[in-house]
């Protein structure tokens, strides 16, 4: 436990490693093989490797690290309708700084405003309203992403604008939705995951009882946890204990944020202004069923994709790439035939190497602690 | 993007468009309250909570012990700076 110092609260970090060691001994496994605990959220990939949780794990216990960063699991055709939009003279482009650097199949953002796009980051989608308010002879094209977390932001963004009767103001909407993403994850045949850390932020938006399914139909437990190194660890417990006494729930980590009905106010604007798209493709993961958001017909006139022609060409995933084993856990981000040669944070072809949220990317870039067990895995 | 940050609410600054100066990490920013704003909590009482803000929007309220650890926590996973850079660089909202 090196780093367990490192924690806010030492004590009770090592006593809460104590009783997971504890629970992890009594657990039977399926054919001897580690328990899977899929962490959904990239803000947990980020926290697990910051403080070398997994390292500090007993070997009983795999993590795997899912899809939840909406950065990385944008297709790269969808990254050239960004560029395409940017690219139109009269357009001021705007986009959260995490997009800017993910490769399109001709560039990213930041090489089209290198060449000269107006493309202009922003802290949120109401600096790109202002920006449209300002500048009433330009097209100002907010990047919206973001799973429901950040969903609620832009759905008020675009009442907002309808309110002032702002017209140079438009959304090119790529928000995904977390439910029907697990549901494929759990409904592929090569899937091993045992059970969920649930999203904090996005359970915050829509609450608990999105995930009783995942209980219920596919008889995995899920504890929603917060993100901090902390709460992963009790979350962690609440799940062992859930295995260790047979049970299959949805639990909640995380109440100081989460409601257990979510955020009211949020939901009724997402439902105002969003709708689910029969299809939406994934960087990684193919085309999922009704795992896209698009806006309505009401607010057609926010809509980028309705006002302005885009390429919109499917471009396939580099065939190299593994990202989607790696994203069920099926392998390890260091056993993929590019991780760390062709593909690395600085020239990433797949998914999970372009933001630091990433599991490819978390590995390269603090993997040493994780790495440590896998020729004892090896060798056994 | 996604972990958000927690701030204060100084003052009401726009009741139509519900949108508040909240002091984050000592940078004062406009939110929009409009997720926190309910029955029980009219946008006039909402100066003085602590709030978590994601984007520009405050999502959560929590107390303030939460919020100074919080942020501590960001600040060791170096999502601070970057979200205060962000902040600053926007400019008004």
């Amino acid at each position: 436990m090196k780093y367990v110092d490192e924690f806010r609260d030492p004590e009770k970090a090592k006593a809460l490693f104590r009783e997971i060691e504890a629970l992890a001994a009594r657990i039977e496994t399926r054919d001897g093989k580690p328990l899977q605990v899929m962490e959904v959220c990239g803000g947990h990939t980020h926290s697990i490797f910051r403080y070398g949780l997994e390292a500090m794990l007993p070997e009983k216990i795999e993590l795997v690290h899912g899809p939840g960063c909406p950065v990385c699991v944008l297709p790269m055709g969808r990254v050239d309708d960004c560029v395409a939009l940017a690219e139109r003279p009269e357009v001021i482009f705007t986009t959260f700084g995490d997009a800017m650097r993910v490769p399109g199949s001709k560039k990213s953002l930041l090489q089209a405003k290198a060449e000269g796009a107006d493309v202009r980051m922003v802290y949120s989608p109401l600096d790109a309203l202002a920006l449209a308010r300002d500048n009433p002879e330009r097209e100002v094209v907010f990047f919206a992403l973001g799973f429901e977390t950040t969903m609620p932001s832009t759905a008020l963004t675009v009442l907002q604008a309808e309110a002032e009767g702002i017209e140079n103001f438009s959304l090119f909407c790529n928000h995904i939705t977390i439910i029907p993403t697990i549901k494929a994850i759990l409904d592929s045949p090569d899937l091993r995951i045992d059970g969920f850390l649930g999203p904090g932020h996005v359970s915050m938006v829509i609450g608990n009882q999105p995930y009783d399914f995942i209980a219920r139909h596919y008889k995995r437990p899920v504890v929603i946890a917060g993100f901090e190194p902390l709460d992963i660890l009790h979350a962690l417990w609440m799940l062992l204990k859930q295995f260790a006494e047979g049970r299959c729930a949805v639990e909640n980590q995380y109440d100081r944020i989460v409601p257990s009905d979510g955020n009211r106010q949020a939901l009724e604007a997402v439902a105002r202004v969003f709708e689910l798209r029969e299809f939406f493709e994934w960087r990684g993961l193919g085309s999922i069923d009704h795992s896209g958001m698009r806006i309505r017909e009401a607010y057609a006139r926010f809509d980028a994709e309705r006002r302005f022609p885009l390429p919109q060409v499917k471009i396939a995933d580099p065939k190299s790439c593994q990202c989607g084993e790696v994203l069920k856990g099926v392998i390890k981000p260091w056993q993929c035939k590019v991780f760390g040669k062709a593909c690395t944070p600085e020239t990433p072809m797949g998914a999970l190497m372009v933001s630091s949220e990433g599991a490819c990317a978390a590995y390269y870039q603090y993997g040493g602690g994780a790495r440590q067990r896998a020729p004892v895995e090896a060798a056994e | 993007m996604c972990l958000g940050i927690p701030g204060r609410i100084v003052e009401i600054t726009d009741a139509e468009r519900k949108l508040g100066l909240v002091e984050v990490a000592g940078v004062g920013r406009q939110v929009n309250l409009a997720c926190i704003v309910d029955e029980e909590h009219p946008l006039e009482a909402c100066v003085g909570d602590w709030v978590l803000v994601h984007v520009g929007f405050a999502m959560s309220r929590i107390d303030e012990d939460q919020a100074a650890e919080t942020l501590a926590i960001l600040a060791e996973l170096g999502e601070v700076q970057e979200e205060l850079a962000a902040m600053r660089a926007s400019g008004k909202a």
